[in-house]
């Protein structure tokens, strides 16, 4: 038992606790951000998404005291109610959530994928995806969602 | 029952010799790089009251150094940082293929070659390519360093040669000349997320005549490690590929594997789906 701190969401936050408790408990139920979903458990289903240090990892499988020093960003960083992000904005746009389970992961999945410069067209954003589970089986949805926010970005760039 | 985080004690060492003293003290610790294997078991309750020695600080174990004589790949490298490396994917094809493979995303930017090795799964993605590129493991122990070729290494299903309190250090990978052909291919429920039910990876090498000069092909999930098809490859030798050579090299795979019936697959399927694979490499396919 210690102290670590880990940076979440742009913010520096202290966890007291067992350096094992998984990632994901850390951010449900000590920092009360209640965005990320647990699926699976086992890593299968993408639905506790979140970057660690910019890059998509499943938080189940990652003990906290592997975040200790470095960036965690979960949805909550994506936008608010008020004031959806381009992407958050494209899945309501276009259906792209449905029961909501897999909705936090994908939207980390895929924002990892256009913020590292990742392709918009529908092969590449299926495999940016591919770790990311649906049962709805809202796929297309979901693809349309992602390439309407990243023609959106696209446009908006090209006005400037 | 579930994981206890509290039942565990944690210890994250900045040496690979304090890794190896922590190790060594307690038969029963648990090395921890990416724990994507690991943290599976844990979360079903598997693990409860082990120490975990996290290996994530000795930061030179990362590094991917490429040289004349080869390329030397750390064990915690990540699939995804070896899948990116400009020297993997113009002298090593077949292991960014088969890294790119592993999982998706989420388990590439964690899992790393040392714990996909150490792990020892029949079924794991990296083994075939390692295998036809002749890979030796380098490990670091009480008494010391020592290197064991990759076919050594394994000992059999989840089994490994590591001694106690022994760690990977890195796997080197020697030059070879460039082939004619290479090919990886993985058989599974879908593409992504998948455990292989038959996993190929080959390499060719051609005299100007069209003669085989040199062949690799290895196979995985049709053995409790990774195999290379030794009888196979000594027939090809000094022949020239046509339709009758490739059919009967196909017909010599059952020479060096032994697939079995488990929840994935049938021997039936795992062998006609690999005769398919090996043939398809041979055709240029």
């Amino acid at each position: 038992m210690g102290a670590l701190t880990l940076t979440v969401n742009g913010r520096r936050r202290t966890y007291r606790g067992a350096a094992f408790t998984r990632l994901i408990d850390v951010l449900r139920e000590d920092f009360r951000l209640t965005g990320t979903k647990e699926g699976c458990g086992e890593g299968e289903c993408g639905a506790c998404t979140v970057l660690l240090d910019g890059a998509p990892v499943n938080s189940c499988l990652i003990p906290v005291g592997q975040a200790a020093g470095r960036r965690v960003e979960t949805v909550e960083s994506l936008g608010s109610p008020e004031k959806l992000s381009k992407l958050q904005q494209g899945f309501l746009d276009c259906a792209g959530a449905q029961c909501g389970i897999c909705t936090p992961g994908m939207l980390m999945s895929a924002h990892a994928h256009l913020k590292s410069g990742g392709k918009a067209d529908d092969a590449s954003v299926r495999t940016a995806l591919s770790g990311n589970l649906c049962r709805c089986t809202g796929y297309q949805h979901i693809v349309d969602s992602v390439l309407a926010a990243a023609r959106g970005k696209k446009k908006k760039a090209s006005r400037k | 029952m579930r994981g206890d985080a509290r039942s565990m004690t944690w210890t994250s060492p900045r040496t690979p010799a304090q890794a190896v003293r922590a190790l060594a003290a307690d038969p029963r610790a648990l090395a921890f790089a990416g724990g994507t294997d690991l943290m599976v078991a844990w979360n079903m309750g598997l693990l409860n009251g082990r120490a975990v020695v996290d290996l994530s600080r000795l930061t030179p174990w990362r590094m991917i150094r490429a040289s004349r004589d080869g390329l030397s790949i750390g064990s915690l490298a990540t699939h995804a940082e070896i899948l990116r490396h400009p020297a993997v994917r113009a002298r090593f094809s077949l292991l960014a293929d088969a890294c790119a493979t592993v999982g998706a995303a989420q388990i590439q930017n964690r899992g790393t070659l040392g714990g996909n090795l150490a792990n020892a799964s029949p079924a794991g993605d990296t083994f075939p390519a390692l295998a036809v590129y002749e890979a030796v493991v380098h490990c670091l122990g009480p008494e010391g360093r020592r290197a064991l070729p990759l076919l050594e290494f394994f000992a059999g299903v989840k089994k490994t040669r590591l001694k106690p309190g022994e760690l990977i250090e890195s796997v080197f990978l020697p030059s070879l000349p460039k082939p004619a052909r290479a090919q990886f291919r993985k058989v599974g429920t879908r593409g992504a997320q998948a455990i292989s039910k038959t996993m190929f990876a080959g390499a060719l090498w051609l005299d100007r005549d069209g003669v085989v000069a040199d062949v690799r092909l290895a196979f995985g999930s049709l053995a409790p490690t990774v195999r290379r098809l030794r009888a196979a490859e000594a027939f090809l030798k000094g022949r020239r590929l046509d339709a009758a050579t490739s059919a009967e090299a196909a017909q010599l795979l059952d020479a060096d594997v032994s697939p079995i019936d488990d929840i994935r697959s049938t021997r039936a399927y795992r062998l006609a789906a690999s005769r398919g694979l090996l043939a398809r490499f041979l055709a240029g396919r």
